[in-house]
């Protein structure tokens, strides 16, 4: 049995699969440079039409509150409060709903209500943002003067409150809020749901073992775990808040130049001003709006990082390896 | 909380000292758990039948015997962990000092409180290694910062796991070694004080040198708990356990479906060297199972 006897019948392991293993290889990497391209190539295009306006304003573009068409005054900085303003009201209000729903079908609820409410709402978030828009303005809008009113002479005379529910307006930021709330209640509780549902059985029956109540369960086992899934959950209803065009449109009241901490009050957000008026805008307003999209995008980017760095600090943490 | 005092005071006080050797003869001691025809179903199916046993205070019974033979399910029992399984049923009695655990107006979170548990996976919280150790006291309302930085401690002495870890206190509980997390949930199951510690194959997810270490440190912890084990590994509970409770599955003939079957309790030493039924014999030395 020496080895020279063996050596004309090596055992072939070079694999009869490697070709298809290969295109496989090419198709994937493909895939992936697309999106990468697309990317570059948006950002190049939009950016490179941004010229005009930022030879034409410069930096201002960013600090002016006013735009003024007529008067050929671009600036976003009214616009980009408005979106973030909307926004965060939208998450202020969607973020303890969404969490709340999301830990009752997950936790509380008996197994055969979860999947009809699971259902329920995932229907909700394919409804057309055009509908929530029109019920906004139809609906809510004219139910909630009311309440409006309500607010303002109830708070008026407090030190903060008192400026945030300022003078009241049927088409506002909170309206707006309202909303977009509605609108990233089913995405931040499906994601949230998700999160949940990663907690491993053994450490909620851990946390049950030593005398936790089911609440003290889910704040000392549950929690913990989904710290940096609800971070990216919310971050997600972020985006979307800040994304979203027709239904702001119609209902925050297209106000030019709001910047204030009235939720009460009419504004306007970068994609519902750039909806109103691209149809009339000549070459400067075109590339004026064009910015604003720009801006939106840069924004958008820069708080997926940040999340996504949270993200991964806090299941780094957890992991135990800080 | 008094109740509980109290049943810790007067063990205390009746003095007995804790048997090294197996305690054949102690029927001194007397049962915390009083099993009385229990039986649980999950859903229709009949998961284990009729057992009756007592558990003594102080001593180690170990429940062995093949998979799905119903002992941990029967582990459950004793502090109501089976709730937590919506379709699971209880039937029979399981009289904890007298007191029926499944009563009515028995709290499951009180029981736990009393009745401390850890499970076949080490399963620390991903939190500090302090902040695992001081949840339960926590959670029973323990606030003062000193106080706590004192249970910690003696729960993680006791557990054999302060001299490793008392530098990194802050640092999070999964970066420890599996042996260290298992005595690190050990730690946490003794910090809210328990008369009881159930363990559900406590060992099994261990090397050889960290299951000894546990195993030493149940030995230890003999003299100030009562200590019920569920394991797989037969040497395991002939080295520690006082009683064995040897558990099989009997299968129905008409439904084809099994039920587990409590087969003899006695002192371990017995069970181990002339146990009366033959199935014992036979899993014990490895004919069977």
């Amino acid at each position: 049995m020496t080895t020279e006897q063996h050596i004309d019948e090596l055992p072939n392991l070079s694999g009869s699969s490697q070709r298809a293993d290969k295109a496989f290889r090419w198709v994937s990497i493909g895939a992936g440079l697309i999106v990468l391209v697309i990317l570059g190539l948006i950002t190049y295009t939009m950016a490179s039409r941004t010229g005009p306006v930022f030879r034409h304003m410069g930096f201002r573009f960013f600090t002016e509150r006013r735009w003024a068409p007529p008067k050929e005054i671009y600036g976003a900085l009214a616009l980009m409060w408005g979106t973030l303003f909307t926004a965060i009201i939208a998450l202020f209000i969607a973020v303890p709903i969404s969490i709340g729903i999301a830990l009752f079908v997950t936790q509380v609820a008996p197994a055969w209500l979860r999947k009809p409410m699971v259902y329920v709402m995932d229907l909700l978030a394919v409804i057309p943002s055009v509908v929530f828009g029109m019920w906004g303005v139809l609906v809510l809008a004219r139910h909630i003067k009311g309440l409006y009113k309500w607010l303002h002479t109830t708070f008026d005379s407090w030190p903060i409150l008192g400026s945030i529910f300022g003078k009241p307006q049927t088409r506002s930021f909170l309206t707006a809020g309202i909303i977009l709330s509605i609108m990233v209640i089913p995405i931040i509780t499906s994601l949230a749901r998700e999160v949940f549902e990663t907690t491993p059985q053994s450490e909620k029956e851990a946390a049950l073992a030593l005398g936790a109540t089911r609440w003290e369960m889910i704040r000392g086992a549950v929690f913990p775990h989904s710290k940096g899934g609800l971070v990216g959950a919310v971050m997600l209803g972020l985006g979307r808040a800040m994304g979203e065009t027709i239904a702001v449109a119609l209902t925050i009241g297209s106000a030019l130049g709001q910047l204030t901490f009235n939720v009460l009050a009419p504004g306007n957000s970068m994609p519902s001003l750039i909806t109103a008026e691209w149809g009339e805008a000549d070459a400067l307003k075109k590339s004026a709006l064009i910015a604003v999209a720009v801006t939106l995008f840069v924004i958008t980017i820069i708080i997926n990082v940040i999340a996504t760095s949270v993200v991964q600090r806090s299941i780094k943490r957890s992991r135990g390896a800080v | 909380m008094s109740q509980l005092q109290e049943h810790l005071m007067s063990a205390e006080s009746t003095g007995n000292e804790p048997d090294i050797s197996p305690a054949v003869e102690a029927v001194s001691s007397r049962p915390v758990f009083s099993l009385k025809n229990l039986e649980v179903h999950y859903g229709a199916f009949r998961a284990v039948g009729d057992v009756s046993l007592d558990i003594r205070e102080k001593e180690i019974t170990a429940f062995i015997g093949p998979s799905g033979c119903g002992k941990s399910t029967v582990l459950r029992c004793l502090n109501r962990m089976n709730d937590v399984i919506p379709s699971a049923r209880v039937g029979g009695e399981v009289l904890y000092h007298g007191v029926n655990l499944y009563g009515e107006g028995i709290s499951p979170t009180e029981v736990r409180r009393r009745i401390g548990m850890v499970f076949q996976k080490p399963n620390p919280f991903p939190k500090s290694i302090y902040d695992n150790v001081a949840f339960g006291p926590r959670v029973n309302g323990v606030k003062s910062k000193a106080k706590l930085d004192d249970i910690v401690e003696k729960a993680l002495r006791g557990a054999a796991l302060w001299d490793e870890v008392n530098t990194r206190l802050k640092a999070s509980g999964l970066g420890l070694s599996g042996g260290q997390q298992q005595r690190l949930c050990i730690a946490r199951a003794i910090a809210v004080e328990p008369e009881v510690i159930l363990m559900d194959e406590p060992c099994s997810a261990l090397d050889p040198i960290a299951t000894a270490r546990v195993e030493d440190l149940m030995l230890e912890m003999k003299s100030r708990y009562t200590i019920v084990i569920v394991t797989h590994n037969m040497q395991q509970a002939a080295r520690v356990s006082d009683r064995t409770a040897f558990f099989t599955t009997e299968v129905n003939p008409e439904s084809d479906r099994r039920t587990g079957r409590l087969v003899e309790f006695d002192a371990t030493q017995k069970m181990f060297s002339m146990p009366s039924d033959e199935r014992t014999e036979a899993y014990v030395t490895g004919r069977f199972g």
